[in-house]
């Protein structure tokens, strides 16, 4: 019979060597699919990438509609759901203490958070598309700022609950009025944190695909009319990789390496950034 | 206690609660104008409790409350129709740690003074230039106003907290251990400034340090378990203490 | 001193008025849950009149004859999701311990934020990826030995019988776990970051293993936050959609073999509701996503709540 010790120290080293391998597994899928994606995705990027509209089937063309329709939205979204984000996050960390609404948000913002997206899209549909009558970019823009919104609820909760109560003492303590504490002191002592979430949830609604799928649609000509239904890199990527064309699959290739990487430089950006902004404080 | 001494602070019957839980029991107290009163005791005493009274603090969490009476001027701190802003403006406070806020050094001092006050830029050049000179820290700054305050030592950032809560001009300072966080020369710096603004202002300090209370107060009291055990000159408490307890804790036998 | 009357006085205004915006935002989120939960019901209302209760236990789905039911969608949703946590909690555990108690410093933050990326790929990436890359292997390679090995056992073996056709519910199931496992993993290492380092110390300081700290130390401490990330996980799992459209089949067949095609409620309604014709259709697909919300809502409530349970009890324990 193995002794004691020896039987501990096997166990610990059985335990430690499959953490490893779970470490290297995780890894192994990263790897992999990048180097799928620069592999299919470089060949594919051509200049007319950023040139040409999208094609019809078995023509050459580009994604400059879809790309110009994917910024417009992702911007849109982002610019009308940061500022109620952060009012209702603030709600929650500053005014938040007593009654039953704010643990109420909370509550159901979490659950917001991680709602499966296609439902987002199904409501905008519902309460949108449908009455309008037609697709649009304006739909599509709502739909990712309902995905906007909790993310940044939850950072901006998240990062006023690290301002040291301290801070807020102190600016009380000068008899600032409450709205000069939040607005001058507290919010501006979590910038860089708040920042950080924001360009994750842009970084976000940049590769969904699900919302926009029943509200943007697709447009194959250039649009610059929020009331159109509006081309976007998601749902082009997803139209043209299921079609049988190789053409179509391989601008799908181009679109999905370039969202990639804009998505992964954001991350990265955002948590560099974030590194900083707490470094200096 | 000096009958001559006028008053800045009353405290009567006062009792605090967190919850349910008694923190202060029937403290009545005075605070001597233009002096330094010390709060002394072990943690958890209620001496940072007392003081956060003076300026209501208490009010910014939910299940604390406060009763009995707090004279400042002829005035209830504790009365519900109280303005805490205006309270604030006249109650300065100074924290245990450093808390200048995110902006440059100038903003710091400027933001309090700002909230009560338009003055012109040149104005407020000098209340901030004043400010500084009080608090011992304009030498080292001067050239680096528009810099974040993050960026100075703990000792200059307390200072400029100093600086920011008698920009406004407040009638009584409240000192929180403000040098608890602070390396002994630092601290130095700290404790010849105390002595030099009790000129101009009334300082309530809490410490627990009580060589620091011997050094810089005029009046002493001191507290344990929610209770005010003794209260009276300084140089009496420690050298001739009236109170079997506050003997056993300034010679050190207890806490 | 001067203090002006009426500036503070419009300080109070200013404050309230700031206060009542920022409650404004927070009672539209709450009006927002409940305007998707309105206007899903609204939606399915057709479908709820002409189906019944039956609509969940029906395995119809027949767009000719208009007989619609949720069965197949629902088994497959369940189903994939649960693989995918059986695969992706052991991992991510793995992973959260390497992250916290095993990798050398300077390697600490580039692989936190390399599995993080991991979390940041969009969806339709990987979907791409599973269909072009990792189905046609996994067909050629791992679905013969699947079948023939695992589907040769009792009980479990009729699940895994099949043709190698690279895509289905297995593969579903795969993909939704290596997207889960980064979210399940970094809640997983952030609470393990919060367990007192004394107390990791004071057990080292016994002579215990580092396996023997993690297992009976930080594990039993942060329980309640590693229940919460596995639900997170789930919650992500269930509503995942484009990944497991491109790779599930879509085929609206029960089958027994998890190697065969199947569907799952978002992959259903990515590929019908836009070509849906007809009221009966459409309505039938958002009853499909209300069910969707309702199971993810429970889900993610029971998380929120087993959390708020456990965490109270931890408060009062320490």
């Amino acid at each position: 019979m193995l002794n004691l010790y020896t039987k501990r120290r096997l166990t610990n080293a059985i335990g430690l060597s499959i953490s490893v391998a779970a470490m290297a597994f995780g890894l192994f899928w990263l790897c992999w699919i990048l180097w799928t994606l620069l592999d299919h995705g470089l060949p594919a990027m051509t200049p007319a990438v950023f040139a040409k509209m999208t094609p019809p089937p078995g023509s050459s063309g580009g994604l400059l509609n879809a790309i110009y329709g994917s910024i417009a939205m992702t911007m849109g979204g982002t610019l009308i759901g940061t500022p109620i984000g952060i009012m209702a996050g603030t709600y929650l960390a500053e005014f938040g203490q007593r009654g039953w609404l704010s643990p109420l948000t909370r509550f159901i913002n979490d659950i917001l958070l991680s709602a499966p997206s296609i439902v987002i899209g199904l409501f905008i549909y519902e309460i949108y598309v449908v009455r309008l009558k037609h697709f649009s970019g304006w739909a599509g823009t709502l739909a990712l700022a309902i995905i906007v919104i909790p993310i940044v609820i939850r950072t901006t909760e998240n990062m006023l609950r690290l301002v040291p109560s301290s801070l807020r003492e102190a600016a009380a303590a000068l008899g600032a009025p409450q709205w000069k504490i939040i607005n001058f002191v507290t919010l501006r002592a979590a910038r860089a944190g708040i920042i950080t979430g924001v360009m994750l949830a842009i970084a976000r609604i940049s590769g969904e695909t699900a919302p926009l799928l029943f509200t943007a649609l697709n447009n194959q000509f250039w649009n610059k009319d929020m009331s159109q239904p509006m081309a976007n890199l998601p749902v082009v990527i997803f139209q043209f990789a299921m079609s049988p064309y190789e053409d179509w699959q391989k601008l799908a290739w181009a679109g999905a390496l370039l969202i990639t990487f804009s998505v992964l430089t954001l991350n990265i950006l955002a948590r560099t950034l974030f590194r900083q902004g707490n470094s200096t404080h | 206690m000096n009958a001559t001494t006028p008053h800045r602070i009353v405290v009567k019957d006062l009792n605090f609660y967190y919850g349910k839980f008694r923190a202060l029991k029937d403290i009545n107290l005075d605070i001597a104008d233009k002096k330094v009163t010390a709060f002394i005791g072990p943690s958890g005493c209620g001496k940072s409790t007392l003081l956060r009274t003076f300026n209501r603090m208490y009010q910014l969490y939910p299940n604390q409350t406060a009763t009995g009476s707090i004279m400042l001027d002829g005035d209830n701190i504790l009365d519900r129709n109280q303005d805490l802003n205006k309270l604030r403006a006249k109650v300065g406070m100074v924290f245990q740690k450093p808390t200048p806020f995110p902006m440059s050094i100038y903003d710091n001092i400027a933001f309090g003074v700002k909230l009560y006050h338009n003055l012109s830029r040149n104005d407020m050049d000098e209340r901030v230039e004043w400010a500084l000179k009080k608090a011992a820290l304009w030498v080292e700054v001067k050239d680096k106003l528009k810099q974040s305050g993050m960026g100075l030592s703990g000792g200059q950032q307390q200072r400029l907290c100093i600086a920011r809560a008698i920009a406004v001009k407040p009638q009584v300072l409240l000192l929180d251990e403000p040098t608890s966080a602070l390396d002994p020369i630092s601290t130095a710096h700290i404790e010849k400034l105390i002595d030099e603004l009790k000129e101009d202002f009334t300082i309530v300090i809490v410490t627990h340090n009580m060589q620091q209370a011997a050094r810089v107060s005029d009046y002493t009291a001191y507290m344990y378990m929610g209770d005010l055990v003794e209260f009276g000159e300084t140089s009496s408490v420690f050298t001739n203490p009236k109170r079997k307890e506050t003997e056993d804790y300034i010679t050190g036998r207890f806490g | 001193m001067f203090l002006h009357e009426a500036r503070l006085k419009r300080q109070s205004l200013l404050d309230s008025l700031f206060r009542n915006l920022t409650r404004l935002a927070a009672i539209g989120v709450l009006l927002l849950l409940a305007s998707i939960l309105f206007s899903l019901v609204m939606g399915s209302m057709p479908a709820i009149h002409a189906f019944g209760f039956g609509f969940l236990k029906s395995a119809d789905w027949d767009p000719v004859n208009d007989k619609f039911g949720a069965l197949i969608p629902i088994i497959g949703t369940l189903v994939t999701s649960g693989i995918a946590l059986l695969i992706a909690i052991p991992v991510s555990f793995g992973i959260a311990l390497f992250l916290t108690e095993l990798s050398p410093r300077a390697l600490r933050r580039p692989l936190g934020v390399a599995i993080e990326l991991l979390a940041g790929i969009p969806s339709i990436i990987y979907g791409m990826w599973g269909l072009f890359v990792f189905a046609p292997l996994f067909a050629d390679h791992v679905e013969p030995w699947i079948s023939d090995h695992i589907g040769a056992l009792p009980y479990v073996g009729p699940f895994f019988v099949g043709p190698p056709m690279g895509i289905g519910m297995l593969t579903a199931s795969i993909i939704l776990a290596i997207m889960v496992i980064p979210f399940i993993s970094s809640v997983m290492r952030d609470v393990f970051d919060v367990v007192p380092a004394m107390l990791k110390e004071s057990a080292y300081g016994l002579g215990s293993t580092t396996w023997e700290v993690v297992m009976k130390v930080v594990l039993p401490y942060t329980k309640v936050g590693v229940a919460g990330g596995i639900m997170l996980g789930l919650g992500r799992a269930l509503g995942e959609t484009m990944a497991v459209t491109f790779v599930i089949g879509n085929a609206h067949e029960l089958s027994k073999s998890l190697l065969n095609p199947g569907n799952s409620i978002s992959s259903a309604l990515a590929n019908e509701f836009t070509e849906a014709v007809g009221e009966l259709y459409t309505s039938s697909l958002i009853e499909l996503g209300l069910i969707l919300f309702f199971i993810t809502f429970v889900v993610l409530s029971i998380a929120r709540f087993m959390l708020y349970r456990l965490g109270k009890r931890e408060g009062k324990a320490s």
